[in-house]
C-alpha cells in the first residue's frame, strides 16, 4: 500500500503538471479539446490524491510498522479513532492533508462549473493546478509520508525494517478536538484558495462585471465558517488540555490563523461595496491576495518552526520551500495587477463620513490593523534580527495593548455599520435606529458599574454588547412585524421567515450576534482569579465562593499510561456541589506527561482545576485553581457564528405571500442579497 | 470639510493612536534573545532588558530551596547560574542535560528567572521527520 500511495502521489503531480500546462495552451489556442482535456487532468489530480491519501490512512488501520510515518504516530493500542487523526499529527502527513482537503474544494468546482462559466474556468483551472503542483511536490520529492523504515545497515547502504509496534501518537493529541480542529482550520487555509483563484482568474482574463465575487461568495463563506471554527476549536483545545487556565496565549501558530481570518472577515465585508456600489475592487482583489498568501504564511510558520513555538514541528529546511512558493504567488499577483489594473476601475466615490460605505472602509481598516500588528508582533523576532541584529520577541501585552481597542471598535461598528443607509444616512434615520439601542446599552453599561465590574475596557464591551444585540434585535423585529402583519404568523414563525426570505442578510446578524456572544465571554478574561497552593489530604483552599477540599489522591495504571488523580471535593457556602478529578497522565511509550484539567463550567464562570505537579520538597501535591468568568460563552458563541454561517450560505426562499385568490406578481430572480419587498427600509442588504 | 478630508482624519487618528498602543506594548513586553556567552559581553542598559537564554541544565546543578530553584545552564562553553522565582512548579521535562529556554533579568551575575521552559532533547529528537515540540512550560 505504501507504493501504490506513493506511486498515485507521482501521478498526481504529472496530472496537475499536465493540468497547468496543458491548461495554459488551451487559453492560447482555445482549443475545446484541450479545455476539456486540461479539466478532466485537474479532476484526476484531485481523485488520484484521495487515493493517496486513503492509502496513507490504510497503512494505520493495518498497523504498518514498516512504514516510518505510521511507526512514528501510531502504535496498535491507538484508538480508531486517533488513527484518523494520526495522519495529521506530523509533517509529511500533515501536508499530505492540506494537498487531500484543498483536492475536495478543486474537485467541487472543476465539477461544479464543468459547463459553465467557460471565459474564467481555463484560467481557474490553471491557477488551481499550479497550488496544487507545489503541495505536490512537497509531497513527492520533500516530504513524503510514504517513506519506509530503514536503519543505516552495513557498507553504508540502509536497510528496510519493520517494527513491532508504533512510537505511538503524541498525548496531547490524543483528545476530541484534536481530531475536530486540524480539518477545521485546515479546511479553512485551502478554503481560501477558491476565491483567491477566482479573483486572480478574473483579473487575468479582465472578466467583466463583479461575476466572479457573486461565484466565490459561498466558497468564501465556507472557508470563512471553517476557520472560525477551527480557530475556536483550537482554543477550547487549549483552554481544556494544556492546562495553563487560558484559551488564547498569542502564540505565533494561533496568531498565523488569525492572520487570513482578519483579512478574510474584511474580504466578506468590502465585497459588498463592490457588489452595491462598484467601489474598492483593487483592495477586495489585494485583499484576497493577502488572505490566501497569510494562509500559505499560516502552514509556512506551523511547518518551519522560524519562530519557536508550542506547535511548530521540528526545525526542516521545508520553509524554503514555503518562502520561496510566496514570492512566486506574489509576483504573479503583482504582475497581474500592474498588467491589468486599469480593469480595476472604482466607479464611485465616497458620498458621506456616515453611511454604510464609510462603516465598511473602517471596519477594513480596524481588520487591517489587527492584522499588520498581529503579524508584525509574530514576526518580530525574524525582523528585529534582520534589521537591527538583535533578536527581539514581543508578548501578550503588546497584542492585547493593539487589539482590544480594535476589537471594541469592530464591535460598535457591528452594531452600528447595518443599519446605516448607503451613500448618505439621515439624522431621522439614525434617531429611529439607534435611539433604543443607545439607551440600552448605556443603561446596561451603568447597572454594570453599579454592581461594581468597573474595568474600563470590560464595562464598555458588555455596554457594546447590549447595545449591538438591541440593533440586532430590533431588525428582526421590524422585519418580522411587516410578515406578521401579512400572514397573521407568530413572531417567531414570521422572524423564521424573514431569514429565509433573505438569508445573506439575517444569516449575517446571526454571525454578529455570535460575535456578541464571544466578545462577552472575552470580556470576563478581566476578572479572571486564580489561587495555587500545596494541598495535602483535607487541606482546603477558597477561590470565589467556592471551596476546594482535597479528599485523597491515588494513582492509577491505565492502559498506555499512569494517572495521578485527585480527589477534590467543591463546596459553596459550606454545602457539597461536586467533585473533581485533575488528573496528571504519565505515558508510559515515551515517558512523556499530559494534563487533564477538570473544569466545572456554568454560563456564569468557570471553576478550572489543574493537578499543577508535586511540591518537590513534601512531595504533596500541588492544586493551581482558576476561577474565569464567562468562558461559556465564546464557546456557546462560535456555535452562534457556525450556525449563521450556515443560514447564510442557504438559498433565498422567495417570499409567497398567502393573500387568498388576490394575483400576486410572480417576483423576478433575486439580485443577490436584494430585499424582495419594497416595505424594508432605505438601502439595506 | 470635504468628506474626503473627514475621512482621513478618522483614518490617521485610529491608525496613530494604535501605532501608539502598540509602541506601549512593545516597551512593555519586548524581551532580548541571547546566548549564554553574549550575555556576558552586555554593559549596562542592555543588561536592564528582559532577556531570553536557551543552554543545557549542568547535570547535578539543579538544587531547590524554599521559593526558588538554582541551577547551571551550559552553552557555547560557558556558563550560568540561574535562580528560578517563579511560582508555577517546573515542568517535569526538567531535569539534568534537558534543553531548558529561561526568561527574566540578570542580577549582580545570576540571571532570575520568571519563566522556565524544558524540553528533554533525546525524547524531541527520537521521532523521525517530526513531531510537536512540546515544551512545558513553567511560568508566574
Amino acid at each position: 500500500m505504501d507504493v501504490f500511495g506513493s506511486f498515485a502521489l507521482l501521478l498526481a503531480f504529472i496530472c496537475a503538471v499536465f493540468a497547468f500546462a496543458g491548461g495554459i495552451a488551451a487559453i492560447i489556442t482555445r482549443h475545446p479539446l484541450l479545455v476539456k482535456s486540461t479539466r478532466q487532468a485537474g479532476i484526476a489530480t484531485c481523485c488520484l490524491i484521495f487515493v493517496a491519501t486513503f492509502s496513507l490512512e490504510y497503512l494505520f488501520f493495518s498497523d504498518n510498522f514498516s512504514a516510518a510515518y505510521v511507526v512514528a504516530h501510531s502504535n496498535r493500542a491507538l484508538a480508531t479513532f486517533y488513527k484518523i487523526a494520526a495522519l495529521w499529527a506530523g509533517q509529511e502527513g500533515s501536508l499530505l492533508f492540506w494537498s487531500f482537503l484543498l483536492s475536495i474544494y478543486v474537485f467541487s468546482v472543476l465539477i461544479a462549473y464543468r459547463n459553465k462559466n467557460g471565459e474564467l474556468m481555463p484560467y481557474v483551472g490553471v491557477i488551481l493546478a499550479g497550488v496544487q503542483i507545489f503541495f505536490l511536490t512537497l509531497n513527492n520529492f520533500v516530504a513524503s509520508p510514504f517513506k519506509a523504515l530503514a536503519v543505516p545497515g552495513a557498507h553504508g547502504a540502509m536497510d528496510l525494517v519493520a517494527r513491532g509496534d508504533g512510537n505511538g501518537l503524541t498525548p496531547l493529541l490524543q483528545y476530541p478536538e484534536m481530531v475536530i480542529h486540524p480539518p477545521n482550520l485546515y479546511s479553512g487555509y485551502t478554503g481560501f484558495t477558491i476565491p483567491f483563484a477566482f479573483a486572480l482568474a478574473a483579473l487575468l482574463a479582465r472578466y467583466p462585471g463583479e461575476k466572479w465575487i457573486h461565484l466565490t461568495r459561498k466558497w468564501t463563506m465556507i472557508a470563512w465558517g471553517f476557520q472560525t471554527a477551527g480557530i475556536l476549536l483550537g482554543a477550547h483545545w487549549a483552554y481544556a488540555v494544556l492546562g495553563w487556565g487560558g484559551y488564547w496565549g498569542w502564540d505565533p501558530v494561533e496568531n498565523a490563523s488569525l492572520l487570513p481570518w482578519l483579512t478574510g472577515t474584511a474580504f466578506l465585508h468590502s465585497v459588498m461595496m463592490q457588489e452595491k456600489r462598484g467601489m474598492m475592487k483593487v483592495w477586495n482583489v489585494w485583499l484576497v491576495f493577502s488572505t490566501f498568501l497569510l494562509c500559505i504564511l499560516g502552514t509556512f510558520l506551523t511547518r518551519s518552526g522560524v519562530v519557536s513555538s508550542v506547535h511548530a514541528f521540528a526545525q526542516s529546511s521545508i520553509g524554503s520551500w514555503f518562502v520561496g512558493f510566496l514570492v512566486v504567488i506574489f509576483t504573479v499577483c503583482l504582475v497581474a495587477y500592474f498588467k491589468n489594473r486599469d480593469y480595476l476601475k472604482s466607479e464611485n466615490q465616497l458620498d458621506a463620513i456616515v453611511s454604510r460605505e464609510s462603516s465598511f472602509l473602517f471596519n477594513n481598516l480596524i481588520l487591517l490593523v489587527s492584522c499588520i500588528a498581529v503579524l508584525s508582533g509574530t514576526l518580530f523576532p525574524v525582523l528585529s534580527e534582520a534589521l537591527s541584529g538583535s533578536k527581539i520577541s514581543v508578548g501578550a501585552p503588546f497584542f492585547n495593548k493593539v487589539n482590544i481597542p480594535i476589537g471594541l471598535l469592530l464591535l460598535f461598528l457591528t452594531g452600528v455599520g447595518p443599519l446605516l443607509a448607503w451613500r448618505k444616512t439621515s439624522v431621522e434615520s439614525l434617531k429611529r435606529n439607534f435611539a433604543w439601542p443607545l439607551i440600552v446599552g448605556v443603561v446596561a453599561g451603568a447597572v454594570i458599574f453599579v454592581l461594581g465590574y468597573r474595568e474600563i475596557y470590560s464595562l464598555i464591551c458588555f455596554s457594546l454588547c447590549f447595545f449591538v444585540t438591541a440593533t440586532i434585535a430590533m431588525e428582526f423585529y421590524r422585519g418580522a412585524k411587516v410578515i406578521r402583519v401579512r400572514s397573521g404568523a407568530s413572531y417567531l414563525t414570521s422572524a423564521i421567515e424573514l431569514t429565509m426570505r433573505n438569508t445573506r442578510r439575517y444569516g449575517g446578524y446571526i454571525v454578529h450576534m455570535g460575535m456578541v456572544l464571544i466578545f462577552i465571554g472575552l470580556a470576563g478574561a478581566a476578572f479572571n482569579q486564580n489561587v495555587q497552593k500545596e494541598m495535602q489530604p483535607g487541606s482546603s483552599m477558597q477561590l470565589g465562593k467556592y471551596k476546594l477540599v482535597l479528599q485523597s489522591f491515588d494513582s492509577k495504571p491505565e492502559a498506555n499510561y499512569t494517572g495521578l488523580r485527585l480527589n477534590v471535593e467543591v463546596f459553596v457556602n459550606n454545602k457539597p456541589l461536586m467533585m473533581l478529578y485533575p488528573e496528571r497522565r504519565i505515558f508510559e511509550t515515551n515517558g512523556e506527561t499530559g494534563t487533564m484539567v477538570a473544569i466545572y463550567s456554568t454560563l456564569r464562570e468557570d471553576l478550572y482545576v489543574v493537578y499543577a505537579g508535586q511540591s518537590p520538597d513534601t512531595k504533596l501535591p500541588v492544586i493551581h485553581a482558576y476561577l474565569n468568568p464567562l468562558v461559556k460563552w465564546i464557546w456557546f458563541g462560535g456555535v452562534i457564528v457556525v450556525f449563521g454561517t450556515l443560514v447564510a450560505l442557504l438559498p433565498n426562499r422567495r417570499a409567497v405571500l398567502v393573500l387568498s385568490g388576490a394575483k400576486q406578481p410572480v417576483p423576478e430572480p433575486l439580485v443577490h442579497g436584494m430585499t424582495p419587498s419594497a416595505t424594508f427600509r432605505e438601502g439595506h442588504d | 470639510m470635504k468628506k474626503q478630508a473627514k475621512f482621513g482624519i478618522g483614518v490617521t487618528v485610529i491608525v496613530v493612536s494604535m501605532a501608539f498602543l502598540a509602541w506601549l506594548g512593545y516597551g512593555e513586553s519586548k524581551t532580548y534573545y541571547h546566548t549564554i556567552a553574549e550575555l556576558q559581553t552586555l554593559h549596562g542598559s542592555d543588561l536592564s532588558h528582559r532577556i531570553r537564554v536557551g543552554g543545557t541544565v549542568a547535570p547535578g546543578s539543579i538544587r531547590r530551596f524554599t521559593g526558588r530553584v538554582d541551577f547551571v545552564l551550559d552553552g557555547e562553553g560557558k556558563s550560568l547560574p540561574v535562580s528560578y522565582v517563579g511560582s508555577d512548579p517546573l515542568p517535569d521535562t526538567f531535569v539534568d542535560k534537558s534543553q531548558a529556554l529561561v526568561e527574566g533579568r540578570e542580577t549582580d551575575g545570576r540571571f532570575v528567572a520568571e519563566v522556565v521552559q524544558a524540553k528533554c532533547a533525546s525524547k524531541y529528537e527520537a521521532a523521525p521527520g517530526g513531531t510537536v515540540a512540546t515544551p512545558s512550560t513553567a511560568t508566574r
